[in-house]
């Protein structure tokens, strides 16, 4: 084995943190204006009821409380808009009907938070409960319609293998109906849960609006991944102008894909402040957060796999109804979608896939970090094992065996019908291999089994696509030609060189911790030799970016990164002309080297970038036609998504008294394309890990039959915490994407993408011994414990 | 009701509502919006300071409970722009990412490098555990704290754990 180098940047420390661990950065909610009210909201205790009278009396006789207001007030904005509008879309307040628990149905503002939160529980709604639907497969038979004035609680199916073609989607089901029939082959199947999440990031969700009467304009700050998305979403419910709203995210405190959305309260807050005059604020209380922001999966599924005895698979199926919740948000039935994108995964095997997206009495889901991807991945990934285990074959062999071979690439078409960009599974799997030591892990787990003890592998192959995208995709629904917005997925790159030599770059992106301003420096610097510490970076704000679609889908790099790549080039272009000029030399000859600008092999012939800097903004100075300044902004648009690809292993322990799982080890191998900054990659990584392991043993978004949150608040909801998680190792390879200049491909996903299934894996193969075959997440203590005695007595698998 | 306590060193004298919470008080009366607020149930912990060197999560204790008592938040740790060794590790071994945990953790990294030197992996892990964080894994963090206790003890950290070259067969 050896090493090589492709990182375009290096580990260099965060530009964000001084502020941040000083407890300087500035959140939506650390930000006071004069005059500012604070928003709280009633809401319903029932999942399905009809409202039959609203009495806010007792809440506006109170001193300090300005409005409480109702779907009366409001109906003439709604409802929210959403970017795939299909099915039922929300009412920005509840218009009749209550269709989930915790939906807002009046909104109050007041002097003060405190204040505002007294009203609440002032007013009195009086509701007619009706039965809810919960249960998946329920909801799916339309025995009780969530929404009356709709078809069928199913709001669309998609069916995939290939997408699109029926011909060659029927030819698809008779292989594998085919297969089936054969009797050297073997079918595997299992019915599995992708249990719904609450995504959860640390910091609630807030909002801060001010209409500004004679400037006739809002300033809305908001903690979102996507300001320039709300801005057209605002300017687009009052009729304005896009520059008449300026957004700005500023510190966002976490994201994880619950943050890509435009949320009635952001909407409703920004009429208040309209109607009332002043800036009125509101964030969200925890135990408010679940019923208010997005939840992510809620698949419920059966898994087939048909191959040969020597590990040829010869077809696979997936059959799963998803849940959607009560209402359709910004991408909420285009999630599972992007499941059809990766459905089979690495792998050349005829595929088929039918999604039944149904509407429950519950909260809407929409992008949870992965987003239809993760469920997709797991349910092949963990009927791959099973399939490696009937046949006794090692699971890493079976996958290698059905991958997609390096030489299809670049450009390879995966089975459910879709072009990927570069990949090297096989590559990627022996680095795995041999890097970990596979064959040594599972000596190891070999001797802990002799001794008794419950020590078991996981493996997972994933491949993601991310880094969204190229404009093709506005065909298929995805963009965000809803909001106002231009219709695709293009990134925005601006990068000035300012009259003192420094550099400002402003991004289209709305990070939440990824480090953009670090990134985004050293990609300039790269290109202009420009130090970093003289180039910040601004991103988040519309009122500086052109345009931005801002961060998710682990797009930023891929995309708008290569937008800055491209406008920093422009910019080197223009600097290298009038460097040649001031110079006397040739533009070819002209270097950007060691933080100046110098002739190649003249090094006394240089110039600082200050000097360059001043006198670009000198046109009389210039070439004739130059024209001054010295600025470049660039809107890029890749020719594909990317696609990274990995392989991750787990060696886990079962106490078979308690079925408490241990992760022992935790390993990582991949493959992202070029590296920017390898210190923030594998944080994204470790992030990624720790919601995946979250899912797989921790997180449960529980709704009783009757359409009750049962898991709330963080007290039922349990995220990993520190003791909870090893040390990860990760390693990477390398193949570059050819979707855009920098090779780059997306990572903020991966992790998640690629880890519940690993440690479920892991956990059943530590129990197979003792004839467990599936557990469905999460696999905390008392489920495996059962499972454990289920199996015993014969009644698992 | 009135109250009189310090804060990050300076005397502050207040009337505050029985019912005003500690995290609220700090960040909306005193200014002091380092301190975060991630969930009122004692949980998460982005609400963590220093009441008389103990660490305390200010979104269940009443502003009057800290009526005569010393605070430190993050705001205090910094020492005439010097970062604390707590928040140099946290910038030095990537311990953050959104920063919205941040400051509650380096407050209950403080609170366990005050009671021992030389923490093990379990020990930081498990003083933390009151401390959520969604965005690193606490792989990094765990590194943060394990420079910090270095840096304190007035050793050389050890070097960061991420690797710069590719694998390839």
């Amino acid at each position: 084995m050896t090493t090589t180098t492709s990182v375009l940047g290096g580990a260099v420390r965060r530009r964000e943190d001084p502020a941040l661990v000083q407890g300087r950065g500035r959140y939506v909610d650390d930000i006071k204006l004069p005059g500012m009210l604070h928003a709280a909201f009633v809401r319903s205790p029932y999942a399905r009821a009809r409202i039959t009278s609203i009495d806010a009396s007792a809440a506006l006789a109170m001193e300090g409380v300005h409005a409480v207001y109702t779907a009366d007030d409001v109906r003439h904005l709604g409802p929210l808009l959403a970017q795939v509008p299909v099915g039922k879309l929300r009412p920005l307040l509840a218009d009749g009907m209550v269709n989930h628990a915790g939906e807002a149905v009046a909104m109050v503002v007041a002097e003060s938070r405190y204040l505002a939160q007294d009203a609440v529980d002032a007013v009195v709604v009086d509701y007619e409960p009706l039965e809810a639907v919960v249960d998946l497969r329920d909801a799916a038979s339309d025995r009780i319609k969530v929404h009356d004035d709709l078809d069928s609680n199913v709001i669309i199916t998609w069916e995939a293998g290939p997408f699109g073609n029926e011909e060659a989607m029927a030819e698809t089901k008779r292989k594998i109906a085919e297969a089936k029939q054969r009797d050297d082959t073997v079918v595997v199947s299992l019915d599995m849960v992708n249990q719904r999440l609450i995504p959860t990031a640390i910091e609630p969700r807030a909002v801060l609006a001010n209409w500004m009467p004679g400037y006739e304009r809002f300033e809305v700050y908001s903690s979102t991944q996507v300001p320039h998305a709300l801005a057209g979403a605002i300017a687009k419910t009052f009729g304005l102008a896009s520059n008449a709203v300026r957004v700005v995210a500023p510190e966002v405190g976490g994201g994880f894909g619950a943050k890509l959305n435009v949320y009635a309260d952001e909407i409703l807050v920004s009429f208040a402040s309209k109607a009332l005059g002043r800036p009125v604020k509101y964030t969200e209380t925890r135990r408010e957060s679940p019923h208010n922001t997005i939840q992510g999966r809620g698949w419920l599924g059966t898994a087939t796999i048909v191959g040969t005895r020597d590990g040829e698979v010869l077809g696979y199926e997936i059959h799963a109804i998803c849940d959607m919740g009560a209402y359709s948000q910004n991408f909420t039935a285009a999630i599972p979608f992007l499941g059809v994108f990766v459905g089979s995964g690495q792998y050349k095997f005829p595929t088929h896939m039918k999604l039944d997206l149904v509407h429950t009495n519950t909260m809407t889901t929409d992008a949870y970090r992965g987003a239809g991807r993760p469920e997709a991945i797991y349910y092949l990934e963990r009927i791959l094992d099973e399939y490696a285990a009937a046949i006794g074959m090692d699971p890493a062999e079976v996958r290698r065996k059905n991958y997609i071979p390096a030489d299809q690439f670049p450009g390879a078409m995966a089975p459910v019908g879709f072009a990927l960009d570069t990949g090297d599974y096989e590559k990627n799997l022996d680095a795995a291999l041999r890097f970990f030591g596979w064959e040594d892990l599972k000596a190891e787990r070999d001797r802990a089994r002799a001794e008794g003890r419950y020590v078991g592998l996981g493996l997972s192959s994933y491949v993601e696509v991310c880094g969204f995208g190229p404009s093709a995709l506005v065909d298929l629904g995805f963009s965000w030609s809803e909001y106002g917005l231009p219709s695709a997925f293009n990134g925005s790159g601006l990068v000035r060189v300012n009259p003192d030599g420094t550099a400002t770059v402003i991004i289209g992106t709305g990070p939440s911790g990824q480090g953009h301003q670090t990134t985004w420096a050293q990609i300039v610097s790269r290109e202009l030799g420009i130090p970093e510490d003289r180039i910040r970076v601004t991103h988040g704000d519309t009122a500086e970016s052109p345009m931005g679609i801002g961060t998710f889908g682990s797009r930023s790099a891929a995309v708008d990164g290569a937008a800055t790549y491209e406008a920093a080039q422009k910019v080197r272009e223009k600097a290298a002309r009038i460097a040649a000029h001031l110079l006397e030399a040739a533009e070819e000859d002209i270097r950007f080297e060691n933080g100046g600008i110098h002739v190649a092999g003249s090094p006394d012939k240089s110039l600082t970038w200050e000097d360059l800097a001043k006198t670009a903004y000198q046109p009389h100075l210039l070439p004739e036609g130059l024209g001054g300044g010295l600025e470049a902004h660039s809107v890029f648009s890749p020719s594909n998504a990317t696609w990274p690809f990995g392989t991750h292993i787990a060696m886990v322990e079962v106490d078979p008294e308690t079925g408490d799982v241990d992760i022992l080890r935790y390993m990582a191998m991949d493959d992202c394309g070029n590296v920017i900054n390898p210190m923030i990659v594998n944080g994204q990584i470790h992030g990624g890990i720790a919601q995946g392991v979250g899912q797989a043993l921790f997180e449960d978004a529980i709704y009783d039959s009757d359409g009750n949150l049962l898991t709330g608040s963080l007290v039922d909801y349990p995220l990993p915490t520190a003791a909870d998680l090893p040390n990860f190792e990760l390693r990477r390879t390398v193949t570059p994407s050819d979707a855009n200049p920098l090779g780059v491909k997306g990572i903020g996903e991966a992790g998640t993408i690629a880890s519940a299934q690993t440690i479920v894996n892991a956990v059943v193969d530590a129990l197979r011994p003792l004839g467990v075959r599936h557990i469905d997440m999460p696999l905390r203590p008392k489920r495996v414990w059962q499972a454990i005695q289920d199996a015993q007595s014969g009644r698992n698998g | 009701m009135k109250i009189s306590l310090t804060i990050n060193g300076r005397e502050v004298s207040a009337d505050v509502e029985p019912r005003t919470l500690l995290v609220h008080f700090l960040r909306e009366d005193q200014g002091l919006t380092g301190t975060h607020i991630g969930c009122e149930t004692s949980y998460c912990g982005a609400c963590t300071v220093l009441v008389d060197g103990k660490t305390v999560k200010s979104c269940t204790m009443f502003a009057v409970q800290a009526d005569g008592a010393s605070i430190t938040t993050v705001e205090g740790l910094a020492d005439n722009g010097q970062l604390h060794p707590v928040q140099e590790g946290f910038w030095e071994r990537h311990g953050l990412q959104c920063g919205y945990c941040t400051p509650g953790m380096i407050m209950s990294a403080v609170g366990l490098l005050q009671e021992k030197q030389s923490p093990s992996e379990d020990e930081i892990r498990h003083a933390i555990e009151g401390n959520l964080c969604r965005c690193t894994g606490y792989h990094n963090i765990v590194r943060a704290i394990e420079y910090a206790a270095a840096k304190m003890r007035g050793e050389e950290p050890p070097p960061p754990d991420w690797e710069e070259e590719e694998v390839s067969v």
